[in-house]
């Protein structure tokens, strides 16, 4: 009895990852399953910010989410006003460079955005109480949904889908959208892409040192300021790709989808396991999974609460997340 | 005269209120004042500001004293205020009388104060924001997705109003009797939040704020005080609730969002984290900001070039944004920091 | 003449973090009034101990008894309180159901009741006050005790790295160190009842008092963090002292110390040993401390007690020279 329970514990990641998978399996027509994925897929590009930045500073970028709402702007305006795009471009070579013309100004600009935010609102008080940056980052939430208020008004702005949504893969007698496997694949080349980044580059080992250790990785030479402002630059870049893919997916945004959306992608982050990237890209499937699931039942007006005492319930009785350890902390 | 006020800070308390109490209605009658809004609209504009002195008072004991970050403090506001409408108006059929509902509904929001602050006990202080932040946004989710009892986003309408012996009913256009009740409640919020901030209460909040470890290395029970301080500060948005329920007679989840959270937040960081007349000063200003000088702003600009298209109004939470990360940045003990040098000092436990 | 019982019995204590065994089956016994001492190397576990005997941990296995009484023992049957709780959810919604049935609304009632009565359970489970202690002790349940059940209980300590309240004044400081000994409620607080002015007065003239016993009384409205070093250390024992401890636990009160300051330090805890009866029992590096004021020594490696007795006798145990300097130094000179 107690063997398995140990079993069970150190191979939690993949029971986890079977379980859902399999009740969706089961309990939902496959299409859904693809939405979820597809859902999955773009939360995990937010929550990967913010696990990488908890990771390091210990701070929850609040803004972060509007990070994310703002990419969906500044994508379409381009997209709209430098570029002009008007409906779907079926050519394929046009449309693969539309691609990755719009994914990599909108994640260069949004990295530049990070950069900015972490250099004017954050740096300064590093050392300052707790409360001060979690209310400089309020403050710069606030700053960036009303900055897009103003600008593009506080209505639903379409974005242009330049995308076929109607192409589609035959499984069997299983229609696969091919937005959802773009949505899927970009996000799966990214996450991996950061994994290596994370685990091969020296700008990734100085991470990793100075979310461990930052006074030891200053001593052994990491340039500390430098590493900070880089983790907040690929956060918000990556946030940026989750942009276009939304945009592209949904074709409709306005100023205040970086809340919600943020709070849902902190609490993939969480339950996958705060300052980890894969429990990042876990815990953003079972969100997805989650909500999809909650609307397929018929709850859907109550899914994001659902996803909040998701939340609650992970910071309660299990703080580290998934991939997390067990620790307790009595006092 | 000064350590005399010091000693009996609750008659000091009373006496600053009524100054204030007399104060600004004459301003309101000056020919200045009256070139903005007529004196009617000046007074019913301090009552309204008085709501938001008392949210700000209560987010002052919950973020300032125990030092725990909640954002989505409008949440007590709206549970005390649909706490009214469920208990004094024709929609719910029932007629208890308004003074009796405030402490119905105090006592109402802090039980909520406990429930909601409970599963954020043992979270540092980014997940207790973020927790309470959801908590901000689920609740007025939660009224206004269960039409069947709150009516959804049309709210509810035609609550009962309060009634005194010789005025009566108070009504919509007589502005003086709720400024006064106004003013008696933030007296009654003051000086409990100060009584309770120089007792043993207060400083284990604040040895909570500063060391929670050591806090409970010296023999304060965290979980309970913690506690105290969401039930205490909750029960003040109660009992702004209920005031703005009643004086509206109306009752919506649009008047809860996540923006009224930050707005009190902003005037408790603006007036200064900690300090109980900062807080109120604070939420007094930053009212006026908002509703008057915004809108003049408007006005004055209006024809001029490119200030002329703005509109301040929509503008003013990008203001508070701005403000709010200014202040962190410049000024992070706010206009009126909390003043170490005024608190317990040997001698001053009276005999 | 019989053995007076010891103020705190240390058995087989352990600690474990993950992998790494920081405090390993230490056994110990600290006779009252006296002024223990523990040393060793760093990274031997001694932080780690006095963080499991003053309740920041549950030791992993052993257990700590204060004057007789059951203080500290490993996590024991917890998974029966869920069973606790549920009971009192089933209670509380089978009474709803009851009374529900008299104003013929049981199943609402019921549900209400579920969740008065789960509500409050889990806030008992959360808080855990002394009834619920009590009932959990009848099922068999074991907690250890948490930092501030353990002040209550009679141990106070300090920190290595002084951990002060550092806004608030030195007044202010060991008045919060009177919180154990004094019951002011809310109410009190809210109407300024004869009750709140009595307590206090009393937690301000006994902090006064006690900022006397330690010499820093003219710096009693000085914020904590404008204090010296070696005043910020005295604070502490004093904050300690607030809550009338039988047990006081000095965690290096020495460090950091200049030599005369160090004898101050020596003199203070000599005389506050003398003047409050408290059982002393302190870590530290310094040996002129050690060795000037103990009556015995426990030392531990590797998280083990590997020598223990008076500091002559400890002085000269070649294990303990072995632990300090290496194996060449215990043969050798």
């Amino acid at each position: 009895m107690g063997s398995s329970v140990a079993w069970a514990k150190r191979n939690s990641v993949f029971l986890w990852v079977a379980a859902v998978a399999i009740a969706f399996f089961i309990a939902v027509p496959p299409v859904q399953f693809v939405n979820a994925l597809t859902l999955g897929a773009i939360y995990a590009l937010i929550a990967l910010g913010y696990t990488m930045v908890y990771g390091i500073v210990e701070l929850i970028n609040f803004a972060h989410g509007d990070v994310f709402m703002l990419g969906t702007f500044v994508s379409l305006s381009i997209l709209i006003d430098v570029i002009g795009v008007t409906g779907p471009i079926t050519n394929p070579i046009q449309l693969i460079l539309m691609l990755v013309l719009i994914l990599a100004v909108t994640m260069a600009l949004m990295g530049a955005v990070g950069f900015l935010i972490e250099k004017l609102a954050y740096r300064p008080l590093r050392n300052a109480p707790k409360l001060a940056p979690l209310i400089t980052a309020i403050g710069v939430s606030f700053i960036l949904q009303n900055v897009v208020q103003l600008w593009k008004g506080p209505y639903k702005t379409t974005f242009p889908q330049f995308f076929p949504m109607d192409a589609a893969l035959m499984l069997g007698n299983v229609r696969i959208g091919l937005i959802n496997i773009l949505v899927i694949v970009v996000a799966l080349i990214l996450m991996v892409a950061l994994q290596l980044f994370i685990t091969r580059s020296k700008t990734g080992r100085a991470m990793r040192a100075t979310a461990l250790d930052p006074t030891a990785a200053a001593l052994m030479g990491v340039n500390i300021d430098a590493t900070i402002s880089r983790t907040f630059v690929i956060g918000a870049a990556i946030a940026g790709a989750g942009s276009v893919m939304f945009g592209l997916y949904l074709g409709i945004t306005d100023f205040s989808i970086g809340f919600l959306a943020g709070l849902k992608a902190f609490t993939a982050a969480v339950v996958g396991g705060i300052g980890n990237t894969l429990g990042a890209a876990l815990g953003a499937f079972t969100i997805g999974f989650t909500e999809v699931g909650a609307t397929v039942a018929g709850f859907s007006r109550w899914k994001d609460a659902i996803v909040f005492i998701l939340l609650v319930a992970f910071l309660t009785f299990r703080p580290n997340g998934i991939l997390g350890s067990d620790s307790s902390d009595r006092a | 005269m000064r350590e005399y006020l010091l000693r009996h800070r609750s008659l000091d308390i009373v006496i600053k209120l009524i100054g204030v109490a007399i104060v600004l209605p004459l301003l309101a009658a000056t020919p200045i004042f009256g070139a903005f809004q007529p004196f009617n609209g000046w007074l019913t504009g301090f009552a309204n500001a008085a709501i938001f002195v008392m949210l700000a008072i209560g987010l002052n004991i919950v973020v300032g004293k125990a030092g725990l970050l909640d954002l989505g403090f409008a949440a007590f506001f709206a549970i005390g205020a649909y706490t009214y409408a469920f208990g004094a108006s024709a929609y719910s059929g029932n007629d208890i009388p308004f003074w009796l509902m405030l402490p119905i509904g105090a006592i109402v929001t802090a039980i909520f104060g406990v429930a909601i602050g409970a599963p954020t006990l043992r979270l540092r202080g980014d997940y207790l924001a973020i927790v309470t932040l959801g908590f901000g946004e689920i609740i007025p989710n939660v009224l206004l997705n269960s039409d069947k009892y709150t009516l959804g986003t049309n709210g509810i309408s035609g609550l009962n109003r309060p009634e005194l012996p010789i005025i009566g009913v108070f009504k919509s256009n007589e502005p003086w009797p709720w400024f006064i009740l106004a003013v008696v409640l933030i007296g009654v919020i003051m000086i409990a939040a100060d009584r309770i901030s120089f007792s043993r209460i207060g400083r284990a909040w604040e040895a909570i704020r500063e060391d929670e470890l050591a806090a409970a290395s010296n023999g304060i029970n965290t979980v309970t005080f913690k506690l105290l301080a969401f039930a205490i500060g909750a029960s003040t948005a109660g009992i702004a609730g209920a005031f703005l329920a009643s004086k509206l007679s109306f009752v919506s989840p649009d008047q809860f969002k996540f923006s009224v959270s930050v707005t009190v937040l902003s005037m408790l960081v603006l007036g200064g984290i900690g300090n109980l007349w900062g807080a109120a000063i604070g939420a007094f200003l930053l009212y006026f900001v908002q509703s008057i000088l915004l809108k003049q702003l408007n006005e004055g600009f209006k024809g001029v070039p490119v200030l002329g298209e703005i509109d301040f109004l929509q503008l003013q939470y990008l203001l508070f944004g701005l403000a709010l990360v200014i202040m962190m940045l410049r000024r992070p003990g706010g206009l009126f920091p909390e003043r170490r040098a005024a608190r317990h000092r040997v001698g001053t436990a009276k005999e | 003449m019989t053995k007076k019982q010891p103020v705190l019995e240390l058995k087989g204590v352990g600690r474990t973090f993950g992998g790494l065994v920081a405090v390993n089956s230490v056994d110990l016994e600290v006779a009252a009034g006296s002024i223990t001492s523990i040393i060793g190397p760093n990274g031997a576990g001694k932080t780690t101990l006095f963080n499991v005997i003053s309740g920041i941990y549950a030791p992993t296995k052993g257990n700590i008894t204060l004057s007789g009484a059951l203080l500290a023992t490993p996590d024991h049957k917890t998974e029966r309180e869920a069973f606790l709780w549920g009971a009192f959810a089933i209670a509380g919604i089978v009474i709803g159901a009851i009374a529900g049935l008299a104003i013929d609304a049981p199943a609402g009632l019921a549900g209400v009741g579920a969740i008065v009565s789960s509500g409050a359970i889990l806030l008992a489970a959360v808080s855990r006050p002394a009834w619920y202690v009590r009932v959990c002790a009848r099922l068999g349940i074991q907690r250890s005790a948490r930092p501030n059940d353990v002040v209550f209980l009679g141990i106070a300590r300090t920190f290595q790295n002084i951990r002060l309240f550092k806004e608030m004044s030195a007044l202010e400081n060991v008045m919060v160190g009177t919180h154990a000994r004094t019951d002011v409620g809310l109410f009190d607080a809210l109407l300024d009842t004869r009750r709140f002015r009595r307590t206090e007065k009393e937690s301000e003239s006994q902090a006064l008092t006690l900022l006397q016993a330690v010499g820093l009384e003219d710096q009693a409205n000085v914020a904590a963090k404008n204090l010296a070093y070696g005043d910020q250390r005295r604070l502490e024992v004093a904050r300690a002292l607030a809550s009338t401890p039988k047990l006081l636990l000095l965690d290096e009160p020495a460090a950091g110390m200049n030599p005369a300051e160090t004898a101050q330090m020596i003199e203070l805890i000599k005389s506050i040993r003398d003047k409050f009866g408290v059982t002393v029992l302190l870590i530290e590096h310094d040996m002129r401390v050690v060795m000037g004021i103990s009556e015995k020594i426990a030392v531990l490696d590797h998280g083990e007690k590997i020598a223990e007795g008076t500091p002559a006798e400890i002085r000269s145990n070649p294990r303990v020279i072995e632990a300090y300097l290496g194996r060449g130094a215990a043969s050798g000179a």
